[in-house]
């Protein structure tokens, strides 16, 4: 078996942003099934978070091709 | 002006990074390749577009004067006004036109025969995120004045002394480093990989193809996922815009604000 531990890291680094984006499209998810007028405040937020912690698996994967 | 050769013959070869390196257009110039082409055209492309369907706003608009305002509207009272507060209207300019130029640039990704997102070259995130950074600076510094800016960034107000050992340095690593490098990067990876994704599945059906029977009966269904996944990328593209857009107003936004 050939390859590189760089993607193998990479999986790695996508454990916790996946979590993390869970956890916040739930408290999203609650949120509007509790309060639907708070769409409009609750979106930027909820999107901010996700991106915030998506970086993260993406630096993973620049990593993973940066780090042959 | 691609890498690749067609013939599959020796192997499957797996998408890498060396797919994102073009040829020169004209000559051995290695600045004008299709990346720099594409984002001419999108220029052009935008610029047609506002400028056709501004030009003779009716009352009851066209179903294209309707899509254009429908965009200038999201921008300025979603990612504008509801983000930034009163003086919105100085910072929409910019604002839309970040927002539109990183949209047509990333829908490039899934336009055939362009096909390629050109924001999944480093060069132009960076570009825009430094705008975004001189923009977000210069607007605190004019705001509250050069001196009492870094001491708001050094020594935020109404936290134990302590604490500001470890405070400062974060706070000016994240003013100062990561958060041009993460807007950068993350319109970067999601396009990067985004294209990557693609190319998997559209090289892999090809390499189907060429191969045995049984392998040709699989193949379609690699076509299949690269089509559905196509889809997936128009919402990931547009999702990227409005993320570093709203990001700049964010920080804007922060700019801004009395107490940090």
């Amino acid at each position: 078996m050939t390859g590189t531990m760089a993607i193998v890291g990479f999986g790695l680094s996508t454990i916790g942003p996946g979590i993390a984006t869970g956890l916040i499209f739930a408290a999203y998810i609650n949120g509007l099934a509790r309060q639907p007028e708070a769409r409009g405040l609750l979106q930027p937020i909820a999107f901010l978070g996700f991106a915030l912690a998506e970086a993260l698996a993406l630096f993973g994967l620049v990593l993973a091709f940066v780090l042959k | 002006m691609f890498n690749r050769s067609g013939a599959a013959a020796e192997g499957f070869v797996p998408p890498s990074a060396e797919d994102f390196i073009f040829r020169p257009i004209f000559g051995d110039s290695l600045f004008f390749t299709k990346p720099a082409l594409l984002v001419f055209f999108s220029v052009i492309v935008i610029s047609v577009f506002f400028i056709a369907t501004s030009r003779k706003a009716l009352v009851v608009p066209s179903r294209a004067q309707f899509l254009g305002e429908s965009i200038y509207g999201f921008v300025r009272e979603v990612i504008g006004r509801d983000v930034i507060g009163p003086d919105f209207m100085k910072f929409v300019p910019f604002l839309f036109s970040l927002f539109t130029f990183i949209l047509v640039n990333n829908i490039f990704g899934i336009i055939p025969i362009i096909q390629f997102p050109t924001m999944s070259h480093i060069g132009f995130p960076i570009a825009l995120a430094l705008f975004t950074y001189g923009v977000y600076h210069a607007v605190a510094i004019k705001h509250h004045g050069f001196f009492k800016y870094v001491k708001d960034i050094c020594f935020m107000p109404g936290i134990p002394k302590p604490i500001y050992i470890i405070l400062t340095p974060v706070e000016l690593l994240t003013f100062l480093v990561t958060r041009p490098m993460t807007l950068s990067i993350r319109l970067f990876a999601n396009m990067f990989a985004g294209h990557l994704l693609l190319l998997v599945f559209t090289i892999g059906g090809e390499h189907l193809l060429a191969g045995g029977i049984f392998m040709k009966v699989l193949s379609p269904f690699s076509f299949v996922m690269a089509i559905g996944l196509t889809f997936f990328e128009f919402g990931i593209q547009c999702l990227q815009a409005y993320i570093f857009t709203l990001l700049t107003a964010l920080y804007i936004a922060g700019a801004l604000s009395d107490a940090h």
